[in-house]
C-alpha cells in the first residue's frame, strides 16, 4: 500500500505547528497503525529526517497510551479499538490519512502527536482509590458481591485513561473518564464508604483541569476503544448529588 | 468561586431542572392556543385573561420568567466554558457518531430565544402597554399576525428549531438528573421524540388551519 500522510509536527509545548506531508511506501495491510508510523519512521531515519515523535507502549491495546485523532475519529475509524490494534487494512491504497494529537486545554502538545495527559492523572490522584488497612490480603469472599454489579464495576474498571472520550467529545470533557473511575467503586461495597469525598474530590479536580461539561452527545461513548457506556455518566451525576 | 456549587454537573444539573420547567410550560401554552382554532373568540380570550389575572398564575409567570433567564444564562455560560476547553481545533471535522442535534444545542436554543423576544414584543409587550393593541383581545392579534406569511414562514422555522431542541433536551435533563440506565434510556428516548414532535407540530398546525378552512 501506498500512502499519504498528513501528520502535525510541533517542537514543543510553546511553539507553533503545522502540517507535514509525507508519502510512505509499502505499507503491509496486516500492520498496525503505529507499525504503520514506526515503518514511516524507519523511512524517515535512513533519509537523515527528524522521526514523528507520537506515544506507543503495550501494542495490545491495555496501556491507552497510542492515542490520535486519525481522519476525524480519535483511535481512527473503527470502533472498540485502539490506534495500535487499529489495522492497515481499514484504510485504501493511495489514501491521505491526516493524524492530529489530541486536543483540549488540559492537553498540552509534547512533541507531534505527543500531549500529556496527566490531567487525567491528577483526577484519579484526587480520589480513585480505596484506602485500605495494610496487612495481611483480605479473603476474596468476605464481601459478597452480586454478580451483576461486579460484572457492571468491570465494564467501568477496564477505562485504560487514553482520553479518547476527551479527544471526541465537543467540549473536551473528561466526564466518561471521571464516571468511569467513580462506577468502578461506587458499584462494589469496598468502594462505599468513601463515596462521598470521591466524587466530590474527583469532580473538583476535573473542573480545576479545565475540562469542559457533559452535553450528553456521546460522542465518547462512540469513540471509547473499550466501549465505556454513557449511562455511567448518568451514574456519576446521581453519586454526586447523593453526597450532599 | 465555590467549587461545589459552580461545578460543571451543579451547572448542568441547574439547567437540566429549568428545562424541564420550560418543558411542562409549553403544553399547557398550546392547549390555550388550539383554542384559537374556534370561530368564537371568547374562550381564549378568557383563557388568557384567566393567565393574565389570577393570582396564582402570576407568581408561576415570575417564576417561568426566572427560569428561563436562568436556562439561558447557564446555557451561555457552559457553552463559553466549553469552548474554552478546546483553544486549538481540529483540522479534520470531527466525524464522532453523537445524538442527533445533541451539538447544536447553542444554536437551536438561542434561535428558540430570538423567536422568543419577537414573541414578547407581538404579545406580553401589549400587556405592559408598550405597544399599541388590545390585551383583552389577543385572539384578534393572533389571528392578525398569522395572516402574514412571512410571520407564518419564520414561526413554523421556529418551532422546527424547537423541536430539534427538544428532543435532545428532554432525553439529556434525565441522563444529566442521573435519572437514566440501560434500561430507561429507550424508553425516555422515545417519549423525547414524541414529545419533540407533538408540541411543535401541534403549534405549527393552528396557522395552516387558520388558512386552509378559516
Amino acid at each position: 500500500m501506498k500512502l499519504k500522510l498528513k501528520i502535525w509536527k510541533q517542537k514543543n509545548a510553546k511553539s507553533g505547528g503545522a502540517f507535514e506531508t509525507y508519502d510512505l511506501d509499502g505499507v503491509a495491510p496486516e500492520m498496525s497503525f503505529v507499525e504503520m508510523l514506526a515503518l514511516l519512521n524507519q523511512t524517515l531515519a535512513q533519509q537523515g529526517r527528524e522521526p514523528v515523535a507520537f506515544d506507543h507502549d503495550c501494542h495490545e491495546g491495555i496501556c491507552g497510551s497510542c492515542g490520535m485523532y486519525i481522519n476525524g475519529y480519535p483511535h481512527g475509524p473503527v470502533k472498540g479499538l485502539t490506534t495500535c490494534l487499529l489495522s492497515m487494512r481499514h484504510f485504501k491504497d493511495g489514501e491521505t490519512i491526516v493524524i492530529e494529537p489530541w486536543r483540549a486545554k488540559p492537553f498540552p502538545v509534547v512533541k507531534d502527536l505527543i500531549v500529556d495527559r496527566s490531567a487525567l492523572d491528577k483526577i484519579q490522584v484526587a480520589g480513585g482509590f480505596i484506602s485500605v488497612t495494610t496487612g495481611a490480603a483480605a479473603d476474596a469472599n468476605a464481601v459478597l458481591v452480586s454478580k451483576k454489579k461486579s460484572d457492571l464495576a468491570f465494564d467501568s474498571a477496564v477505562c485504560i485513561g487514553c482520553g479518547a472520550c476527551v479527544a471526541a467529545c465537543k467540549n473536551a470533557s473528561a466526564m466518561l473518564f471521571v464516571s468511569a473511575k467513580i462506577s468502578q467503586y461506587a458499584l462494589l461495597p469496598q468502594g462505599r464508604p468513601e463515596a462521598k469525598e470521591r466524587v466530590r474530590a474527583m469532580i473538583a479536580e476535573m473542573d480545576s483541569q479545565g475540562f469542559g461539561s457533559c452535553s450528553n452527545t456521546g460522542a465518547c461513548e462512540a469513540q471509547c476503544p473499550k466501549q465505556i457506556k454513557l449511562f455511567n455518566i448518568a451514574r456519576l451525576n446521581r453519586e454526586y448529588y447523593k453526597s450532599y | 468561586m465555590n467549587k461545589t456549587l459552580f461545578s460543571a454537573v451543579s451547572k448542568k444539573f441547574v439547567m437540566a431542572l429549568a428545562g424541564l420547567f420550560l418543558l411542562l410550560f409549553l403544553p399547557v401554552h398550546l392547549g390555550i392556543n388550539l383554542m384559537l382554532l374556534k370561530s368564537d373568540p371568547e374562550p381564549f380570550n378568557s383563557a388568557a385573561h384567566f393567565m393574565a389575572t389570577f393570582p396564582l398564575i402570576k407568581v408561576v409567570e415570575i417564576l417561568l420568567f426566572l427560569t428561563i433567564l436562568i436556562h439561558v444564562t447557564y446555557g451561555i455560560i457552559l457553552q463559553i466554558l466549553n469552548w474554552l476547553s478546546r483553544p486549538v481545533g481540529y483540522k479534520v471535522r470531527n466525524k464522532s457518531e453523537t445524538g442527533a442535534f445533541s451539538r447544536f444545542m447553542i444554536w437551536t436554543g438561542g434561535s428558540v430565544l430570538i423567536f422568543l423576544v419577537i414573541h414578547f414584543f407581538n404579545f406580553y409587550f401589549i400587556k405592559l402597554g408598550l405597544v399599541d393593541g388590545n390585551p383583552e383581545d389577543f385572539y384578534s392579534v393572533a389571528w392578525q399576525l398569522f395572516s402574514i406569511p412571512g410571520y407564518v414562514i419564520l414561526y413554523w422555522i421556529c418551532f422546527l428549531l424547537l423541536g430539534f431542541h427538544l428532543y435532545h433536551a428532554l432525553q439529556s435533563a434525565f441522563q444529566t438528573l442521573g435519572l437514566s440506565n440501560e434500561f430507561w434510556k429507550p424508553v425516555i428516548r422515545a417519549i423525547s421524540l414524541i414529545y419533540a414532535i407533538a408540541v411543535p407540530v401541534g403549534f405549527a398546525i393552528i396557522p395552516l388551519v387558520i388558512w386552509l378552512f378559516k
